[in-house]
């Protein structure tokens, strides 16, 4: 294993049992996240994005499979997770209006974390103007409660609360979709920004793939529960190999001609992602694909590298 | 003008809240054409639906209007009686919501809803065996497989982009002349949006009505419509064939606004426009994006701009231009 190597997912399956059966959310994937970089994961909903990222934070706990960090295993339980290593690892999510206590003023919430970890003992308050600056939100927010702000607000209150433990690894899951693009713009610039002065690492889960673009070092595109393809942001972009990968692509709607130049030549989408507790035979991208041949109803395709570091799951490359 | 299928004339909306009156819609001016595909783009809070309630006269009781008309094929909805706009409601113009789960109700089937909107939808007395024939052909216009079933399903058992296609093949039934598609399909995946706009594009063609597309999804309006509308904080900006806009804008608000959309050829996000969307209560004086504009002037503080046709079937709202 790459030292550099901070997550390292293997074969990993999150199952959780319902009434109509076992939902399979995330059913073996393996992939490494590397120090520094942002790793994105693309998927329509279903596809087993969040759970990825819930599991790797201990929301859930994993089915089967290992979940490495920094070379050492995690404990299934985040219960068996030392203090230190939840100090390492946070999570910002979807919906800030949700994730944040309308009840505590916004530098209850950011202080918080500070308490828990024992940072700045004695000074937590400056601790919490530096956060609120380093997002850049104005100090004089620390009075406020979430109600008063804008949603885009929020999420910098919910971001600094993530950065108020001192983290290596921060799960962002759709961090912006609830928001308008030009609060977007602020939020993905502001978090690239605190990257680059940190030196963090970040999982990005987002269904928007041109925001994934302009993000990413490498994506993962995830359906139903399975990573279908795996590359470098600007091979995964130019040079899409799964016919999921094409379809999905090709469905974006783009407003300039460059944009259109570089998108897979027109693949009608067709179908809707099938139901998770009745799944397909063989590979579950069958009955929507338009390359599907006979193996493809019968076996499961393994994920193979087609070039270095291009990972694909499809039988029109083994 | 007889061609001018609807026709929002200078239209004001303000809303009474507790706080003080918000003064949301600031003079709106715009007309749609038969047979003609509309767009109509803005950030959020930015006044597109309530210009579409207002048109569909269905704005929350605590709305005002101080100023305008809509004239539709010439006569001014706002001073119809309830009658005469429930029949526009029920045969000329129909609206699809964002939200395809809250427009349907959750204890009636499919069937059950589908059919009493097409048994309301005309004057004619239908049978009941008429009526379930219509139903099943209004599904089988959305594309929908196995109509029989979906007409007993309970809207629940159905997936996000099952719900907007019953939607449409609702609003469908009532838009003979105009539908108005209020962000539909942007909470779905963008496969699936992507099969509901061409679904849309294709039925308003075939059908030789018009569309008002809404959306915020600038790429999804590009793709479906003839002429876009772009709205900042209650006013429309700038108006230009589609393909015009998306290759020269040229209000400041839109040129930044696209800036801001992340592209598929990557090169990183340039900053946001600077500031917020202005506040209702007190919105500023003259053009209510002087504020936030890299090309503000001292009578941008002063005066409203007014929206000026500065070449063929292009409008903007902007001293730069005068």
């Amino acid at each position: 294993m790459n030292n550099d190597e901070i997550i390292q997912v293997k074969d990993l399956k999150k199952y959780f049992k319902t009434s109509l059966g076992i939902v399979r959310a995330v059913d073996g994937i393996s992939f490494t996240i590397r120090e520094g970089e942002t790793f994105g994961l693309v998927g329509e909903s279903g596809s087993g994005k969040s759970t990825t990222a819930f599991t790797i934070m201990g929301v859930y706990e994993p089915t089967d499979g290992e979940i490495y960090f920094k070379g050492s295993p995690l404990p299934k339980s985040v219960k068996k997770r030392p203090l230190s290593l939840r100090k390492e690892m946070q999570m910002v999510f979807q919906d800030p209006g949700s994730s944040l206590n309308p009840r505590k003023r916004i530098g209850q919430i950011i202080e918080l974390p500070l308490r828990v970890h024992r940072l700045h003992v004695g000074r937590e308050r400056e601790r919490v103007k530096e956060l609120l600056e380093m997002v850049g939100l104005p100090v004089d927010f620390i009075n406020r409660y979430p109600g008063a702000i804008g949603g885009g607000e929020k999420q910098l209150v919910a971001i600094a609360r993530a950065l108020a433990s001192e983290p290596s690894f921060i799960a962002l899951d759709e961090p912006t979709s609830a928001l308008d693009v030009s609060m977007q713009a602020k939020i993905i610039n502001t978090l690239l920004r605190i990257q680059k002065e940190l030196n963090l690492t970040y999982l990005f889960i987002t269904h928007n793939l041109s925001l994934m673009r302009n993000v990413a070092s490498r994506v993962g595109i995830m359906y139903l529960g399975k990573m279908f393809e795996v590359a470098e942001t600007s091979e995964f972009f130019h040079k899409p190999l799964h016919p999921y990968t094409k379809m999905l692509l090709s469905a974006i709607p783009v407003i300039t001609e460059e944009e259109e130049k570089i998108k897979p030549k027109r693949v009608i989408s067709r179908g809707e992602i099938p139901s998770p507790v009745n799944v397909p035979s063989g590979c579950y991208f069958h009955p929507r694909c338009i390359d599907c041949m006979e193996i493809c109803k019968k076996e499961d395709p393994p994920m193979v590298e087609v070039s270095t570091g291009h990972f694909v799951k499809c039988h029109l490359y083994t | 003008m007889s061609e001018n299928l609807l026709e929002v004339k200078d239209l004001y909306v303000n809303y009474k809240i507790y706080e003080g009156i918000l003064k949301v819609l600031n003079g709106v001016n715009l007309t749609v054409k038969k047979k003609e595909k509309v767009g109509l783009i803005g950030e959020s809070g930015c006044g597109k639906t309530t210009t579409m309630k207002a048109i569909m006269r269905i704005l929350p009781d605590n709305a005002l209007i101080p100023n305008g008309n809509i004239f539709y094929k010439g006569r001014d909805i706002l001073k119809m009686s309830d009658d005469e706009i429930q029949k526009i409601r029920r045969e000329n113009i129909s609206m699809i919501f964002q939200d395809p789960t809250a427009a349907l109700n959750p204890v009636l089937t499919v069937g059950a809803q589908l059919m009493d909107v097409i048994k309301y939808s005309t004057d004619e007395e239908l049978t009941k065996r008429e009526i379930r024939e219509l139903a099943i052909k209004a599904l089988k216009d959305v594309a929908l497989p196995d109509p029989e079933r979906i007409l007993k399903n309970y809207p629940i058992m159905l997936s996000g982009g099952m719900r907007q296609r019953i939607c449409i093949a609702m609003a469908l039934i009532s838009a003979k002349e105009l539908l108005i598609a209020d962000e539909p399909g942007t909470n779905l995946d963008v496969t699936i949006q992507d099969q509901i706009l061409r679904l849309i594009g294709r039925l308003v063609e075939e059908r030789g009505i018009s569309v008002i597309l809404i959306s915020h999804a600038l790429g999804a309006v590009k793709g479906l419509v003839d002429k876009v509308y772009v709205m900042y904080a209650g006013d429309i900006v700038e108006m230009a064939p589609t393909e015009k806009l998306f290759s020269d804008p040229i209000h400041p608000y839109t040129q930044a606004l696209f800036k801001t959309v992340p592209k598929l050829t990557g090169g990183g996000i340039p900053e946001a426009i600077k500031g917020r969307i202005p506040d209702y209560i007190n919105p500023p004086k003259g053009c209510r994006f002087a504020p936030r504009c890299i090309h503000a002037m001292p009578i941008c503080m002063k005066e409203k701009p007014p929206l000026k046709n500065i070449e063929d079937e292009r409008e903007v709202a902007c001293f730069l231009y005068e």
